[in-house]
């Protein structure tokens, strides 16, 4: 989002003593606007979902029952709902870890689908039956570089040019998937599909080997790497160095500068950062369901990341939540599309987004002003 | 006011409450028509949001507002907006211009009021706006071409055009916010000509200003601002600068920069602020005969370019020895700013050496810089000095995180060595409250600022660059902090001050150069100088060195 | 008759470029970031459709059709002004949002999750692509004077001057009186009209609504807006550059010389060569995105 800029309290010194402040009050304050705009969201939102339900003559009480049922309430569900979170944590991961320094990385969709390639690629190239915990590695690697790449060309025309980042990584969106297509359809792919041939190698075992329950659900072992993926970022922006200087410059750059980090720098390695956790996602498709690359599978799910990024208050853990709580609803419209036709939860997803971007500096405001009472 | 004069503005008890700060409590002002009035006070006194409540840019939260009318009658006009202002002729010019860089001249001063022709179609008059502009710039003496874009204009003329813009709109009432702040002497002097033009046609002038040589040589009348209230309303040629001081501050102030005297009690009392030690004189005498060998901080004629300025300093060259204090006094705007961050690394330097210990850190990163032994105060505590959302931890190691950190390939910081930091700087300095997981928001202006210097002079430094180190910042920190750059200089670490506060030059210095147009006008040492030395120099009026 | 059959090919490719980038230098010379180009473009398809076909008239769906891009461009502008919501993010949600209700009322409306019905549209039955056919054309009309409108309104008007002055300095603005909250709106307005009339086209011209099928078209758009450094002339002549460029890979399709996929990466590459500066730098009006207090 846009760097916050440092409120300038000038003007009468000493014209007001500021109220005590505890470390604990201040806390729970910042918990408060990161957690209620999330909520005003969520809320307007069920409002939306209730007119748009009405409207095509149906009951919002059972349509909501039937969504419900169709996600956590039976084991099939749950694990498709558990698929779409995994590719849903690591893109909206991308981007609030992309956010944190201050940028903005609308590319997760190309960055996904880079990534996922990038996995085929070493796949189709590997001989069969190597098995998966040993090829894992190198595909997490292949599958980051892939993410990688796109994300920081981006970064780069930012720090080297300063070149928007918001403009350079929609229209990479454009270049790096019509670039896949061309090679998927001139080079790779099985005719009269949109795919590559299978993997043989390797491939990610699902949840269902483990779980019998999950059974012909597409859930997979991609979702532990996910699980991973939030606590490093999670160690790397609180705990590390270089993740204090990341949050610095996403804060207030000048200060940043000032205390020696190079802002340019910071913002290359946060894109490529970004672009590699987004790639990660990838893998879940590849390896995990299909075993194969396909033109589009992506899906949204880069856009979408957008908004689990923000719900989630661009924290790792509200991120992990988020995506539970996008990724149900996405497999609710599959789950209702009976009584209402699924693109309600497209507008939903897309209205949440609306109001959590308008809930953040109202909260903040309505908050702020509150505080002045005290 | 006598009952002869009419007025022409009246404000009684104006408040205005930005967030915490309470910019303006029961201010009020009088202005006769024909006049040109002066409204002073220190930085924070609350003129300038008084004069944006009067021109319509802000709604008073309480108070009455009157303005006079073309035939002379005071009308209630509180709470109206800037649209409505203009129409009644109050004009303000403001310190920051607000003129559009890429339209020109003309464009700018239509804007809003904008010349048409061809009936219903009402396309942009523009030969007729240049032509009107061209005429008005006659008629005021204030010479502008009218064709050209705003960004292409110096600062001076910037100006002219922003008064012909009130001007333009038949301001009778025009305020003008600290207008010589960037102006050089012969430009305020033909500042002063049009101002005087302006009141023998029967206009009236508000001028806010900082600068008692101003207000001595233009004013008719002066009102004093403190702390967002009205003190007093003098005529100028009644009073003398030493009593409009005295009413600024509220305490007596020698001009010559010794001792200062509790003055008033209750509220609003100033903790005293002699610092019991000898006077600045006797300490300087010590100083001033010890010789050094090397000294700590060099500069050979150094140029430094600014987005305004090829040459925001130019040809500069000074040394800086261990265990002094060299100060540098001067109106801000005169290349001190971009001094400061040359040597910090913050700026590129176009030409010349920066020699710290005799190691050349020209062009040395920020962190080399640190890490050889430098540290800086930055002037502006909000943007630079401090991560306003960082704790007050994580903000006394910003600068130094990376020896803080463990190293290796997973490079963590190091929770505990950054915590017992916190505890000891925050003991060590007195940063309240006490809280290391506070963020450096949640404290007062006097307590971030002793973060920044806790975490700056608490480390192993050779040199220091002090940049307005007390600026907004209550007495007790300001003292605190004075103590604190003593001691240092005690220890044998060379200090260069920058201060827009005449009164701490002379209180901390050892030497005290004066910084006029991107250039040093004079190096002199302290007990040669006075405000009345120093003075002449700071406005351009003495000799370069 | 090659040649003849390429320009007017590149005419009609043109125009949803031209209506949609007439909107964005509205919209981005204002202030307000244009990412919504493209939402507006598919919200105006779709409303052309729908009152195309339940009004039987061509005329009725492009009332339509800009009311469903000033309606979108409404949101956007209350979101971003009343409620300083940050502008990117409001502005790919509305992107969503225009997929997410066009296909919704698809199947309120049509009973359809692809297309709907075949709709009226100008010039009768047959898509004739000779120069006659598209001269009776009132869409190609519009198309062509968006952009020299919007250049006209910038630069000779007083609204445009003060539009300008917005986008560049809200503070001046301000200071002399200039409502910026309201210029933004009606920029925010505007900007959705104009490309929801762009939207209006597509439908029009093909006679019925597809899902999605604006494809991108709203950021191409985008993309000439800044490549041409949002100013109208430079704007107009990136539109043509990139329906040039659409054109000629139709014509050359059999010969294979280029693969499709690279003809449709020009405008995107373009536009970040203009943004690194290698051809001159590419500076934007200086208050985009930002709105003041």
């Amino acid at each position: 989002m846009t760097t916050t800029s440092p409120d300038l309290a000038r003007g009468a010194d000493g014209a007001t003593a500021p109220p005590r402040r505890t470390a604990r009050s201040t806390a729970s304050l910042q918990l408060r606007e990161a957690v209620l705009p999330s909520l005003v969201a969520l809320l307007v939102a069920a409002i939306v979902g209730d007119v748009l339900i009405v409207v095509f003559g149906q009951s919002p009480g059972a349509v909501y029952r039937l969504l419900l049922e169709g996600t956590w309430g039976n084991s099939y569900g749950f694990g498709q709902v558990l698929y779409k979170a995994t590719t849903l944590t690591f893109t909206g991961l991308s981007i609030a870890f992309a956010l944190r320094a201050g940028l903005f990385n609308i590319g997760a969709e190309s960055q996904l689908a880079a990534g996922g390639f990038a996995a085929a690629l070493v796949g189709l190239a590997l001989p069969a039956g190597l098995p998966w915990i040993v090829m894992l590695p190198v595909y997490l690697a292949a599958a980051a570089a892939g993410g990688g790449i796109v994300g920081g060309v981006a970064g780069e025309l930012k720090s080297r040019f300063g070149a928007h980042e918001v403009i350079t990584t929609i229209m990479l969106n454009f270049i790096v998937l019509a670039l896949l297509s061309y090679l998927t359809s001139a080079h790779l792919k099985v005719p009269e599909t949109l795919h590559t041939s299978e993997i043989h190698s390797g491939a990610l075992p699902r949840l269902a080997d483990f779980i019998a329950a999950f059974h012909g659900s597409a859930a997979n072992v991609d979702i532990v790497i996910a699980a991973f993926a939030c606590g490093a970022t999670w160690w790397y922006l609180f705990r590390t160095r270089r993740g204090f200087e990341l949050r610095a410059v996403g804060l207030q750059p000048e200060a940043a500068e000032y205390g020696g980090v190079r802002p340019g720098r910071v913002w290359t390695r946060a894109m490529t950062i970004s672009g590699a956790i987004a790639g990660l996602g990838g893998l879940n498709f590849v390896l995990g369901y299909k075993h194969y690359y396909e033109e589009g599978f992506a899906g949204g799910a880069g856009f979408l990341g957008i908004a689990v990024a923000l719900v989630g208050g661009m924290h790792p853990l509200g991120v992990a939540l988020a995506a539970l709580l996008f990724a149900t609803i996405s497999q609710g419209g599959l789950a209702v599309n009976a009584l209402v036709p699924k693109q309600f939860v497209e507008v939903l997803q897309a209205v949440v987004i609306i109001a959590v971007a308008v809930s953040v500096p109202e909260v903040r405001r309505l908050l702020r002003t509150q505080r002045r009472t005290d | 006011m006598t009952p002869s004069e009419t007025a022409a503005i009246r404000l009684t008890d104006i408040y205005k409450q930005f967030g915490p700060v309470l910019a303006n409590r029961g201010a009020s002002l009088q202005v006769a028509r024909g006049e040109i009035h002066a409204l002073v006070g220190e930085n924070g006194a609350g003129k300038s949001t008084l004069m944006r409540v009067l021109s319509g840019m802000y709604t008073p939260d309480s108070g009455r507002m009157e303005v006079a009318d073309g035939s002379g009658v005071l009308r209630d006009i509180t709470g109206w907006n800037t649209a409505d202002a203009i129409r009644a002729g109050v004009g303000m010019v403001h310190q920051h211009f607000m003129l559009i860089p890429t339209l020109s001249v003309a464009e700018n001063l239509m804007l809003g009021a904008e010349l048409t022709k061809g009936g219903p179609l009402r396309m942009l008059d523009r030969a007729r706006a240049v032509e009107e502009v061209g005429t008005l710039s006659e008629r005021t003496g204030l010479r502008v071409n009218a064709s050209q874009l705003v960004s292409q204009l110096s600062v001076g003329e910037a100006q002219r055009v922003e008064i012909l813009k009130a001007l333009y709109r038949g301001a009778r009432i025009l305020i003008l916010d600290e207008p010589t702040a960037v102006l050089s002497p012969p430009e305020v002097a033909e500042l002063w000509q049009v101002l005087r033009q302006m009141r023998e046609r029967g206009e009236t002038i508000v001028l806010i200003t900082h600068k008692l040589d101003e207000v001595m040589s233009i004013s008719d009348t002066v009102t004093v601002m403190r702390h967002g209230r009205t003190i007093s309303r003098l005529r100028t040629a009644d009073t003398t600068p030493q009593e409009i001081a005295r009413e600024m501050v509220g305490r007596d102030v020698m001009l010559a920069g010794e001792l200062r005297r509790d003055a008033t009690a209750g509220e609003e009392s100033w903790a005293v602020a002699s610092s019991g030690e000898a006077t600045p004189t006797a300490a300087q005498v010590s100083l001033g005969e010890r010789t050094f060998p090397l000294p700590a901080l060099e500069l050979r004629e150094v140029t430094v370019a600014s987005a305004r300025h090829a040459e925001a300093v130019r040809d500069v060259s000074f040394i800086v020895s261990p265990g002094e204090i060299l100060g540098i006094a001067g109106v801000e705007g005169n290349g001190q700013t971009e001094l400061i961050e040359a040597i910090a690394g913050l700026r590129h330097v176009r030409s010349g050496t920066v020699l710290l210990d005799h190691h050349d850190i020209t062009n040395a990163s920020v962190r080399a810089r640190g890490d050889a032994g430098l540290s800086h105060i930055p002037e502006d505590r909000h943007l630079r000095g401090l991560v306003l959302d960082y704790t007050i931890a994580d903000n006394l190691i910003l600068g130094q995180q990376h020896r803080f950190a463990r190293g290796g390939f997973f490079n963590s910081l190091d929770g505990e060595r950054i915590a017992e930091n916190a505890r000891r700087q925050i003991t060590a300095f007195d940063i309240r409250p006490n809280d290391p997981a506070l963020p450096a928001r949640a404290l007062s202006g006097g307590n971030q600022q002793k973060i920044v210097v806790a975490r700056e002079m608490g480390r192993d430094f050779r040199v220091l660059l002090a940049a307005q180190p007390t600026r907004g910042v209550d007495v007790g920190a300001i003292e605190f902090i004075h103590a604190q750059l003593r001691e240092a200089r005690a220890a044998g670490k060379a200090i260069l001050l920058v201060s827009a506060d005449l009164s701490e030059i002379l209180a901390l210095s050892d030497r005290i150069a004066v910084m006029y147009g991107g250039r040093f006008a004079v190096v002199m040492a302290r007990r040669e100088a006075s405000e009345e030395v120093l003075g002449p120099y700071m406005t351009g009026a003495g000799r370069a060195a | 008759m090659a040649i003849l059959l390429f320009l007017s090919q590149t005419l009609r490719i043109a125009i949803p470029y031209l209506l949609a980038a007439a909107g964005g230098v509205v919209t981005e010379r204002a202030g307000l970031i244009g990412l919504t180009l493209e939402g507006y473009m598919l919200g105006g398809a779709f409303c052309a459709a729908l009152g195309s076909y339940y009004g039987h008239s061509a005329w009725l769906g492009l009332l339509a059709g800009v009311l469903g891009g000033v309606l979108l461009g409404l949101i956007y502008g209350v979101s971003a002004i009343r409620f300083r919501a940050d502008q990117v993010v409001v502005g790919i949600a509305i992107n969503l949002l225009a997929i997410g209700l066009t296909r919704f009322f698809l199947r309120l409306a049509f009973g359809s999750s692809s297309n709907s019905p075949r709709v009226p549209g100008f010039g009768g039955e047959q898509a004739g692509t000779g120069f006659g056919a598209l001269a009776t054309n009132p869409m190609i009309w519009f198309g062509i004077f968006a952009i020299p409108a919007v250049g006209w309104m910038l630069y000779r008007t007083p609204f445009g001057l003060r539009l300008r002055a917005v986008g560049e300095h809200p503070a001046a603005a301000t200071s002399v009186g200039i409502p910026v909250a309201r210029v933004r709106y009606f920029a925010a307005i505007l900007s959705g009209a104009l490309a929801g009339l762009g939207g209006v086209y597509l439908t029009l011209d093909q006679h019925q609504f597809t899902d999605q099928m604006t494809a991108g078209r709203g950021f191409i758009a985008l993309a000439a807006t800044i490549f041409g450094r949002w100013d109208p002339s430079r704007v107009g002549l990136a539109c043509l550059l990139f329906a040039a460029a659409e054109a000629l890979q139709i014509q050359l399709q059999g010969a294979q010389v280029v693969p499709s996929q690279f003809v449709e990466m020009i405008p995107y590459v373009l536009t970040i060569v203009a943004l690194a500066g290698v051809v001159g730098r590419a500076v934007p009006p200086a208050a985009l995105g930002k709105v003041p207090e």
